[in-house]
């Protein structure tokens, strides 16, 4: 599935921010980046809803708001849920007059914890409904807002503040969920992951996610150095040494068919480039103890996990 | 009062009154989950639409708080939006009645009264829309079908007054009223559109600076459901309690303008009064109690006692002059409660009663019945008792146990 829709660097330069300066995120913060990003993509009248979270809190201090465009926040276990509602009302205000535009994209937005945890019971009934809306994860690894808590999209061996690396254990003991593959199950029309170091290729996912009828969902990888204990002048480096480990790959599923997007592709073609996962883990405080003797073997161990997932991943590509 | 237009007559359950009335009234969306004894509303209202009845998106969610979610961004959206709920599927909406109100989206939202978990009941009482009461939602609890079908109507009008824009829960009694049928005068379908109009969006300044129209519109970008800390939330919540008080001058407004149409009233929208101008024992009660309860007071009437009712038809916002006005002649006063407040000093509608009265002239005594849990049976027998005790304690000038319990296996 290709987009029709062409752009260069200035385009997009040009085009004025929807999500606007003057939000209350942190320096480093790669998610208020995939924010901004992803409303770049925008192809007309776009209502936006949020759940709890990071980008809501920053976004949407009353009496200011960094949107430029109708946005909605109402809780946090519910964005996908928020999504249906303004998508029915959309469609049948339409159809009785009441509505003048056309079309009106919906993006509905979470952090992990939003769509892992606690989201994803309203996320799997509004796709399985059907619901016209593009729904964003921004994948920051854990509950940041309240203070760096693990979600179900903690990496294993990661310190939280609710899996702290002690004396015994090394952080978090239990490997992400695959949440895009769980939502591929869903037969949904679009699933992709994206990164904000590969920035036109995240870009033009948004877009495509809005181009397609019916639900779409983009898993997008954001660095929170806060949470990761990482330099904030890094978190696009680690964006990207996330795609060159491929511990987060990039790929999309058009009706279910895998297909590994082109940063990603170089590794599957020439796999002597993918670089050692260590590279990655060293920059970030929360892995700081997996270099030492006492949990050591915890490095080859998810060097082992990210292979594998990558052979699977291979394998549904067709590229195996 | 003589009606002013022709009306069918329908044989209806309390809840395919409710589905009539929400089909009737040019609803967008309805988004809800099935719960006994909730479910015929939504089965009916999925007929309607699987018809070509009704013009409505329906959002057959996969939970209530999806349900109440999607209601309420439908409503933000623009749409004139109904659900239905009942006991547990209320209590998992219990954020989301919050976050309603406090965004005020004038969600319709009908109650078949059910009690609560554990042990697992299906049958009627009112712990579940009680333990709502301060979500910042108005209640209206009705007495039958006929009633159920006003109501509902009359709440959209309600709800989406630009001195109300509140969320509204019309209560029914699970299945002494949900599931018996009545005879339902029906308006004709036009009668009812007209009546509750197209919705009308107040005009707010958003932060471009324009005046704009309350809602999701890309035409006028708003952002609704911000983070408002210490130095705003206080007065937003304030707004929320005018708005309330707003509602006790709307409801018998659109009321009486509705039984003007129907030739239907029930007291002044707020409080029915039963015999109660010289009554010196007087019971208060919700919902459909009140009928058995009004059988009882025309025999004792007939017995020549002074026996009076006052049912509270708007719970919230509670009418607390009216009550105080209509009771404070009372000698002795019986609250029914449908509902406990454990640990607490009696019910809920108790709680109130009492301390409404505490600031009359004069004190009436008041008592408590608890009643009814999980679905036991109320007999006019039962009711008799009570006003025999409120002779008693009328007699003796002493109460001996404020709070007791009807009907219970002790």
């Amino acid at each position: 599935m290709e987009s029709e829709w062409k752009f260069t660097a200035k385009d997009i330069a040009e085009k004025p921010d929807l999500f606007m300066s003057g939000h209350k995120a942190c320096a480093g913060c790669a998610p208020a980046t995939v924010l901004r990003l992803i409303m770049k993509a925008t192809r007309g009248p776009t209502i936006v809803t949020t759940a709890t979270g990071c980008m809501e809190v920053v976004s949407s201090l009353y009496p200011q708001t960094a949107w430029a465009v109708p946005w909605v926040h109402t809780a946090f276990e519910n964005a996908a849920a928020n999504a249906s509602g303004i998508d029915a009302a959309l469609k049948i205000l339409k159809k009785k007059g009441r509505v003048k535009h056309e079309h009106v994209d919906v993006i509905a937005l979470a952090g992990d914890g939003g769509t892992y945890d606690i989201g994803i019971q309203a996320l799997s009934g509004a796709v399985e409904r059907g619901h016209d809306f593009l729904f964003v994860l921004y994948d920051n690894e854990a509950y940041m807002n309240t203070g760096i808590q693990r979600s179900g999209g903690t990496p294993v061996g990661a310190a939280t503040t609710t899996s702290p690396a002690g004396t015994v254990l090394p952080g978090k003991l239990e490997p992400k969920k695959p949440i895009a593959d769980i939502m591929v199950a869903h037969e949904m029309p679009y699933v992709a992951t994206a990164s904000p170091y590969y920035w036109r290729d995240l870009i033009t996912k948004v877009r495509k996610g809005l181009e397609v009828e019916g639900p779409a969902f983009l898993h997008v990888f954001a660095p929170c150095p806060r949470g990761w204990r990482s330099d904030p002048a890094k978190s696009i480096e680690l964006s990207r040494l996330a795609v060159e480990t491929c511990i987060f790959p990039l790929w999309e599923a058009v009706n279910g068919e895998y297909q590994l997007s082109p940063p990603s592709k170089v590794y599957a073609l020439a796999p002597q480039k993918k670089k050692p996962v260590k590279e990655y883990l060293q920059m970030q405080g929360r892995f700081r103890h997996l270099f030492t003797p006492k949990f050591e073997k915890l490095l080859d161990e998810i060097q082992r996990i990210t292979d594998l997932k990558w052979q699977k991943l291979l394998k549904k590509c067709g590229m195996a | 009062m003589k009606s002013i237009v022709e009306q069918n007559t329908l044989a209806l359950s309390g809840n395919e009154a409710v589905a009539y009335a929400a089909k009737q009234s040019d609803v967008d969306v309805v988004a809800a989950y099935p719960i006994t004894p909730q479910t015929i509303i939504v089965e009916r209202f999925s007929e309607y639409v699987a018809n070509g009845e009704v013009e409505t998106a329906f959002i057959c969610t996969e939970s209530e708080h999806s349900a109440m979610t999607a209601c309420l961004t439908a409503a933000l959206t623009g749409a004139r939006t109904f659900t239905a709920s009942a006991s547990a599927g209320l209590a998992l909406m219990h954020e989301m009645l919050f976050v309603t109100s406090g965004c005020r989206a004038p969600v319709v939202m009908a109650i078949a009264n059910r009690a609560l978990s554990a042990p697992l009941n299906i049958h009627g009482d009112q712990s579940d829309s009680m333990a709502q009461r301060d979500s910042g939602w108005i209640q209206l609890y009705v007495e039958n079908a006929q009633e159920v079908y006003d109501t509902i109507i009359q709440a959209f009008r309600v709800a989406e007054n630009h001195e109300v824009l509140l969320p509204a829960m019309v209560c029914l009694d699970g299945f002494i009223l949900s599931h018996s049928l009545e005879n339902v005068n029906v308006l004709p379908d036009d009668v009812v559109r007209k009546f509750v109009g197209i919705r009308q969006f107040p005009n707010v300044l958003t932060h471009e600076g324009k005046m704009a129209p309350l809602k999701l519109d890309p035409e006028n970008p708003m952002t609704m459901g911000p983070v408002a800390f210490p130095n705003y939330y206080f007065e937003v919540k304030r707004q929320q309690e005018e708005a309330m008080k707003n509602a006790l001058k709307i409801i018998p407004q659109v009321h009486d303008e509705y039984a003007k149409i129907s030739g239907r009233s029930y007291g002044d929208g707020l409080l029915e009064p039963y015999s109660l101008e010289d009554a010196e024992v007087a019971i208060v009660c919700l919902g459909s109690t009140a009928g058995t309860v009004k059988t009882v007071v025309d025999e004792l009437r007939d017995e020549g006692a002074k026996a009076g009712l006052l049912r509270i038809r708007t719970f919230r916002p509670l009418p607390v002059n009216g009550i105080r006005k209509a009771l404070e002649d009372v000698k002795v006063v019986a609250v029914m409660d449908k509902c406990m407040s454990f640990g607490g000093y009696g019910g809920p509608v108790f709680h109130e009663i009492r301390h409404i009265l505490y600031e009359a002239g004069k004190h009436p005594t008041v008592v408590n019945y608890v009643y009814g849990l999980g679905g036991r049976d109320t007999s006019p027998q039962q009711i008799r008792k009570i006003y025999k005790d409120m002779q008693k304690i009328l007699r003796e000038k002493r109460v001996k146990n404020p709070v007791q319990y009807l009907g219970l296996r002790e």
